[in-house]
């Protein structure tokens, strides 16, 4: 696979290939009531309009709550909130692929696969209700690897340090990352860590325990790109050890199995390949200089 | 003794700012948001931060200039002192999103780079590509997140805020929120609340807002008796991308990088763009404002679109109304280096590449000036006393605004890119305030009685449950297309009184609509159905805010444009009678501020809003005609200087600057 493939997502809207559009169209969403029930395929029939993104498509579900049949379903659930690609809540599997959900457009999967629309939640995160998942473990990654910038304090200090065009040109995309999670429900190593709160555990209890299930797990190509951007700024590089230190513990970046599938899914082509590759030798002199007691 | 806590309501630039200064001082913080806010509406923000800078202070910038531009943009209608305090902190708090590590575009010697936004004619910008809000989000959300793990900071995500917490003497104890996942109702005891909940656009259906700005958490402080400001200034974005969900922002900063806002002069030309030759293409904001050109004021800008299409019949498409945003003549390098972002949002919504073709664009609802009423504490230099718990307090005591829903920073209309400036700064000026509240307050709120706390959960968990109960047939989603199209079509860019108290009965009925929908879920399992029936619901308290507001004000203000109340263009040519007709103007517009230069306060009550005036602080810059482009405005200017002057003189007052003190006043 190549480092530069990407999906499709910049591509033109074809508005049918030509045909004219269809009067409706059917849309498939595989629901879940709640954590731990099993999940069920429900149709919907659509009514088309021109300019419709996946986000009004739900909006349509949502607003009449049948299904084909006629029969009164509860509105399928999602998660959305900015609709213009920039805050990651809308993610799902939309035709099998994982994306965000406003900014597919329905000419575009239509094009692709006429007459119907599959849409799934994310596959590696517990699902909480229907399209909607848990990606608190994403945001733990995030701790675990210190993705910030250890300042003394808010008081004014004066400007930061200066920091050339090349050097902001490398980390920009990198902290374009919204925490999407697409890089991680495309990696063949990063595996779904579901549990269930037991009875009688308390609500600190259950999330210590989630914690560090959590940690066990792999922390997935978005933290390593974090560990990358904060240790190329020029304050972030003085804990960049530290960083470096928790991408080598269990779950870390030994896990990444090199499949790439991170980069050809990330909808903001964020280099993560690339990420991997520098926080790999990172880390490889890092040992080397903990080896000879540095 | 429990220990006293914060609750922040709201984790975009503002609340978070607000919970990292309170940790970095010892206080511990709560913080409820309906989304994890590293994905709130601040990262929709693009074009970038003002501040005054090295570069544009050798140039005659100064922070009071900055002052000046955001008191005149907004049409005087801000109390001055936190408006000259924000401007003051802005290179400071632009400095600290740097050290934040915030990437920053830079100059080749490794500065930060700045880019012109409206309103001002100096280059006070800095941004980060075209995501600057995004970027800025990150760096709060990165401390907060540090604050999170050392065990400062508790966040409630995926919570919605009911409603505060008040008791017997009119004080704020906590507040009441409610898990979105499991729908568990729970009363938060809290030392302060501050609430950082942002603008309101869902009540206008389509906006440039993200789905969790539904007004529900400042709607119900105004209906718990908070005072809401300003309720009718609502800035319509002059660029924004028409969807069907949403209509997608297209930065000031396209414009401040070189953009063209035209038209072809054959109204619906058919010909491609492109092929147009110049002298065909009408570039209205260049023509009718020479100085500024396509940097006029928001609330210009999207007036001459507006006029263009609906006035004129210019649109470009015939079947809806749209102008040309132009791109093309800038180099594709340059573009992507400094716009890359927002010309993908394009490329991917629209299917075409800006960098080759000129982009369509219309108005659409984008910031709410007005929100929750909130005090500040005036220094003697004429700026905020810094640490004073009177700084961004409501009337209601311990419960504050911060951020988008307070009214306290933008007057009638907000300069682009000033929005996250006042985000960041009314969410750190909160805190020392905050701070002192709680070493100046006896005892704890969670040591208060349970029965406060147990009373108040108990009151929305009735409501919750008759909401589940209802079966009026309405289905909430259709009316509130209903609302947004309404609130649009009356209450946006031209304002009519007729047009206005119609929208107000419409209002009025689907709000009794509203209370009788019929749930399509009434699960207690993740139901969005019954949360968002509730936003719904808490929608026209606001929306009718909205429009009494803008019926009782008959004036053209910053975004408020009633143009049957407007100030007419100097008409004669005779350089003896236009002075004539420029005193009378001047005349006419001393008359009208006396009467309309007050803040709109509306009170909530079940009937509708009470409206009421407050008198405004304009001791450090006197008020004077906003005259962007108006035919005669040399000659109104002037005559408005020698009537100042001629007052001065006479009550031997420098530079009209009371309570101004050193700093000196600019013309």
């Amino acid at each position: 696979m190549s480092d530069h493939s990407h999906n499709d997502n910049a591509s033109h809207t074809s508005h049918g290939g030509g045909h004219a559009p269809p009067d409706s169209f059917e849309v498939r969403v595989l629901r879940q009531d709640s954590p731990g029930q099993a999940s069920y395929w429900e149709r919907h029939r659509v009514k088309y309009e021109p300019e419709m993104n996946v986000i009004s498509v739900l909006q349509q579900i949502a607003a009449h709550a049948t299904d084909v049949d006629g029969k009164r379903v509860a509105p399928v659930v999602w998660d959305c909130n900015c609709l213009e690609e920039v805050c990651g809540a809308c993610t799902m599997l939309i035709n099998g692929r994982v994306r965000q959900s406003c900014s597919a457009l329905v000419d575009n999967l239509l094009a692709e696969h006429p007459g119907e629309i599959e849409l799934s939640p994310m596959s590696k995160f517990p699902v909480v209700r229907d399209l909607m998942v848990d990606r608190g473990r994403l945001f733990r990654a995030l701790q675990k690897v210190e993705a910030w910038i250890p300042v003394d304090g808010y008081y004014d200090m004066g400007p930061g340090p200066r920091q050339s065009q090349s050097t902001q040109e490398q980390t920009y995309p990198l902290s374009e990352c919204m925490s999407c999670g697409c890089c991680l429900d495309a990696c063949p190593q990063y595996l779904k860590v579901e549990l269930t709160r037991e009875e009688g555990e308390s609500e600190a209890d259950f999330e210590a325990r989630k914690r560090a299930a959590y940690d066990e797990g792999f922390i997935g190509a978005h933290a390593i790109s974090q560990v990358v951007l904060f240790n190329m700024n020029p304050t972030g590089k003085m804990q960049a050890g530290e960083r470096l230190d928790a991408m080598m513990e269990e779950g870390g970046l030994m896990v990444c199995g090199n499949a790439q599938n991170c980069v050809a899914v990330c909808p903001k082509r964020i280099p993560l390949t690339t990420s991997i590759a520098r926080a790999g030798r990172a880390t490889t002199v890092r040992m080397v200089q903990k080896w000879f007691g540095k | 003794m429990a220990k006293k806590r914060v609750m922040i309501v709201g984790g975009g630039l503002a609340g978070l700012a607000a919970a990292m200064k309170l940790a970095e001082v010892g206080i511990e913080v709560d913080l409820m948001s309906l989304t994890p806010v590293k994905r709130s509406h601040s990262v929709c923000a693009q074009g970038g931060i003002n501040s005054c800078n090295d570069l544009t202070r050798q140039q005659g910038d100064t922070e009071w200039k900055h002052f000046d531009d955001t008191v005149y943009g907004g049409d005087f209608l801000q109390h001055q002192p936190p408006v000259k305090e924000m401007a003051y902190w802005g290179p400071k708090i632009i400095d600290l999103m740097d050290r934040l590590g915030v990437t920053f575009n830079r100059t080749p010697e490794g500065f930060l780079d700045r880019r012109r936004f409206g309103g001002t004619l100096y280059k006070r910008t800095a941004f980060a590509g075209a995501t600057t809000g995004q970027q800025l989000l990150y760096a709060l959300d990165e401390q907060v997140r540090r604050w999170e793990t050392a065990g400062m900071i508790k966040k409630y995500e995926f919570w919605d805020f009911l409603g505060p917490i008040v008791d017997d003497q009119g004080i704020c104890r906590g507040c009441v929120g409610q898990d979105l996942v499991s729908m568990e109702i729970r009363s938060f005891p809290a030392d302060g609340v501050i609430v950082a909940s942002g603008g309101a656009g869902l009540i206008y259906g389509r906006s440039t807002m993200s789905m969790a700005c539904t007004g529900s958490a400042a709607s119900r402080c105004y209906q718990a008796g908070v005072k809401y400001g300003n309720p009718e200034f609502i800035q319509v974005h002059p660029t924004a991308v028409p969807g069907a969900d949403k209509l997608r922002l297209m930065s000031e900063s396209a414009r401040g990088e070189g953009g063209r806002v035209w038209v072809p002069r054959t109204p619906h030309d058919p010909r491609n763009p492109m092929s147009i030759p110049e002298t065909e293409r009408y570039y209205f904001l260049e023509e009718r404002y020479p100085k500024y050109g396509n940097l006029v004021p928001r609330d210009i800008a999207t007036r001459e679109i507006f006029d263009i299409c609906v006035n004129e019949g210019l649109s470009v498409d015939k079947d809806r109304q749209c102008v040309y945003l132009d791109l093309t003549h800038i180099e594709r390098s340059e573009l992507n280096r400094k716009l890359g972002g927002i010309l993908e949002i394009y490329e991917k919504f629209q299917g075409v590449d800006p960098r080759d073709t000129p982009m369509k664009i219309f108005p659409a609802v984008h910031y709410f000036m007005g929100g929750l009423w909130c005090d500040y504490q005036k220094s003697a230099d004429g700026g905020l006393v810094v640490g004073s718990p009177k700084n961004q307090v409501t009337n209601i005591p311990n419960l504050y605004a911060i951020g988008e829903c307070d009214y306290q920073y933008h007057g009638g209309n907000r300069l682009g890119a000033n929005s996250l400036l006042s985000c960041i700064f009314s969410g750190l000026i909160v805190a020392p305030g905050v701070e002192a509240l709680l070493q100046n307050s006896q005892g704890a709120a969670a040591d208060l009685p349970a029965s406060l706390f147990a009373q108040a959960k108990k009151q929305h968990q009735e409501r919750h449950n008759q909401l589940l109960k209802n079966a009026g047939g309405e289905n909430p989603y259709l009316v509130h297309q209903e609302l947004g199209e309404v609130m649009t079509k009356a209450a946006t860019v031209v304002r009519r009184n007729a047009q206005l108290e119609a929208a107000y009965e419409t209002v009025s009925a689907l709000q009794e609509r509203a209370r009788n929908c019929s749930l399509s879920d009434t699960g207690s399992w993740t139901n969005q159905n019954v949360v968002f029936t509730k936003a719904l619901q808490d929608m026209f308290p606001m929306a009718k805010a909205i429009l009494r507001g803008a019926i009782l004000r008959d004036e053209c203000r910053g975004a408020h444009y009633k143009p049957d109340f407007g100030m007419p263009a100097l008409a004669s040519t005779d350089d003896a009678a236009r002075h004539q007709e420029a005193q009378e103007w001047c005349d006419r517009f001393e008359v009208n501020n006396q009467k309309f230069l007050k803040s709109t306060i509306a009170t909530y009550t079940p009937s509708g809003p009470e409206i009421t005036y407050e008198d405004i602080d304009t001791s450090l810059i006197p008020p004077r005609p906003r005259l962007y482009g108006l035919v005669g405005a040399e000659v109104i200017e002037q005559v408005w200087k020698e009537r100042q002057a001629a007052k001065d003189s006479k009550s031997g007052n420098g530079a009209g600057v009371g309570g101004a003190g050193k700093v000196a006043a600019t013309p």
